[in-house]
């Protein structure tokens, strides 16, 4: 009977988070699943069931492996340079007596700056002829290259504009694990006279590394889910070359209204996400402690 | 020698002072005046007739207003609902804990931003679109604030529960009597990632909503940029964007401390 009564009082508590993860994560998430298996387009009316044609279609359409593979290099990119710079921000901010407020902040700011706006800030700067980028290389020298509209720059202007967003994010926990370092580690260095460099390979790095294990599956699903720049800089252009998955799921669900495909690229979004929690679940995150 | 392991601190200040170049610059040009936004020359000509032309050209007012309704209901209800899971989690015994905490888990695992159009579709079958009420309704459940704070709600002792029971207090009245109040730097730190988070969303705001009178002010910057394109207008996006970005900028500014720790808080899971 008591037992009971526990058992009822701890569903009571669940119950309004149960109810709307169930409504807002689950459900779709299998609303999703079953709807990639139906067509339902603007022509077709009444959704028909077509089995796994919307994945078909998708493994042979050259726009989706153009999206995926902008994705990955996105991430491969963006991850390892912004957890680099992360790192030496943390040193750096962590050993400086003067200027600390400062260079915190000014590092840490662009982290809550909505996305939209960084977009239009960095639209600025890369706007040929009179963006920021453009007035500073004609400064020193010639060259006015169109950064958003290139094809083959395009991507590398986004990356650069992502590592500004989010290293200092990343900072603030290679700060934290700083502070976790034994001072005596750095004092008896110090004393054997060992040199800066030395120092942060052998010690500071390596006791660091549960902290840069986390930082990296955080970037890296945050480069899955950071779009909202894209629909206000590129549209994902020019000719896809800076487009991304969830944005491309946007532009099937809402501007194609090709819903069939939509939740078929929904489906793999998840299944990607899933893939990244299991490597983090299995492989690092027993060598993770945070504080 | 000396010198040289000075360069890389040297190399990093520079870094700290580039870093800060995108919002100055975007903050200079907001209050230069629009026949100045793209000369090249130096000089002290301020305005505000930037922000003024943008307060009256676009609803902005109804804008924030929009934001700051849905940032303070969406934390309201998370307050209500995250407190009782995490308690629930921390201090009940019951039967499938680790399969409910499993359910919990999936939250994080997948996030709401990736789930835009299925979630369009749930909304749309409740009939929501294009209501404030849509746009808060997928986060009313936080697996990340109700992980956060069943942490918290380990560490108090358990002299407290035993302490209250000998006053006659409830379970419930313990949750709510004892438990919240001790949590109370938690739920600052869970509250200024929320606010941060719900402040700056877009995509999904920008889905559900059509009308004026539900748009937050992110989307409303949004369709404000575009609607003035070209190099002229660079001032006047300017200063819309600024004051979009410039309530939480001030609060990180004066609080930065607590800004810091706060956000590293979401590194815990």
């Amino acid at each position: 009977m008591r037992q009971l009564k526990t058992n009822a009082f701890a569903w009571f508590l669940l119950l309004p988070s149960v109810v709307f993860l169930a409504l807002f994560t689950f459900y779709p998430m299998g609303k999703t699943i079953v709807l990639s298996l139906y067509r339902k387009d603007l022509t077709t009316r009444i959704p028909e069931f077509i089995g796994l044609d919307n994945y078909i279609a998708m493994a042979g359409d050259s726009t989706f492996w153009k999206v995926m593979s902008n994705n990955l290099w996105f991430a491969a990119v963006t991850v390892p340079a912004s957890i680099a710079l992360a790192l030496a921000m943390a040193v750096f901010a962590n050993k400086i007596t003067r200027f600390k407020y400062w260079v915190r902040t000014s590092f840490f700011s662009p982290t809550i700056i909505p996305m939209i706006a960084v977009a239009n800030v960095w639209l600025f700067i890369y706007t040929p002829e009179y963006g920021l980028l453009s007035r500073a290389i004609n400064y020193v020298g010639q060259g006015n290259l169109n950064w958003l509209g290139d094809p083959k720059l395009v991507m590398w202007a986004m990356m650069v504009m992502i590592v500004w967003k989010e290293a200092g994010y990343f900072m603030i926990f290679f700060l934290a694990g700083l502070q976790n370092i034994s001072k005596e580690l750095y004092e008896a260095s110090d004393m054997d006279g060992v040199g800066g460099w030395t120092v942060f390979r052998k010690i500071t790095f390596p006791l660091l590394m549960p902290t840069t294990l986390f930082v990296m599956i955080v970037a890296l699903t945050n480069s899955f889910k950071w779009v909202d720049h894209l629909w206000t800089m590129t549209k994902g252009g020019p000719d896809n070359a800076s487009n991304l998955l969830l944005f491309y799921i946007y532009e099937q669900a809402f501007t194609f209204w090709d819903q069939g495909m939509a939740s078929a690229l929904t489906v793999v979004m998840i299944v990607l996400l899933l893939v990244i929690a299991a490597l983090q679940f299995f492989g690092l995150d027993r060598k993770i402690h945070y504080q | 020698m000396r010198y040289l392991t000075k360069l890389p601190q040297l190399l990093m200040f520079i870094v700290s002072l580039l870093w800060a170049v995108p919002l100055v610059w975007m903050l200079w040009t907001s209050i230069k005046p629009k026949s100045e936004a793209l000369s090249t020359r130096f000089n002290f000509n301020f305005t505000f007739d930037n922000y003024i032309h943008v307060w009256q050209s676009a609803p902005f007012d109804r804008y924030l207003l929009n934001t700051l309704i849905i940032v303070a209901s969406v934390f309201a209800v998370q307050l209500i609902t995250v407190t009782m899971a995490a308690y629930a989690f921390a201090r009940v015994n019951f039967i499938g804990k680790s399969l409910v905490f499993l359910v919990f888990l999936m939250q994080i695992m997948v996030p709401n931003d990736v789930l835009i159009f299925p979630n369009y579709l749930v909304v749309g079958e409740m009939g929501l679109i294009d209501t404030k009420l849509a746009i808060m309704l997928p986060f009313f459940a936080s697996s990340f604030g109700v992980f956060l704070l069943r942490q918290a709600f380990m560490g108090i002792p358990k002299e407290y529960d035993e302490a209250a029971t000998m006053e006659g207090y409830t379970k419930w009245q313990l949750l709510w009597k004892v438990y919240f109040p001790l949590g109370r730097p938690i739920y600052i730190a869970f509250g200024l990632v929320s606010v941060s988070y719900h402040w700056n969303n877009f995509l999904w705001p920008l889905i559900v909503t059509n009308s004026i009178e539900n748009r937050p002010v992110t989307v409303g910057l949004a369709i404000f940029g575009l609607s003035q394109e070209t190099g002229a207008q660079w001032s006047e996006v300017s200063a819309a964007t600024l004051i979009v970005v410039l309530p939480l900028l001030l609060a990180f500014l004066l609080f930065q401390r607590q800004f810091m720790n706060s956000f590293m808080h979401s590194g815990i899971k």
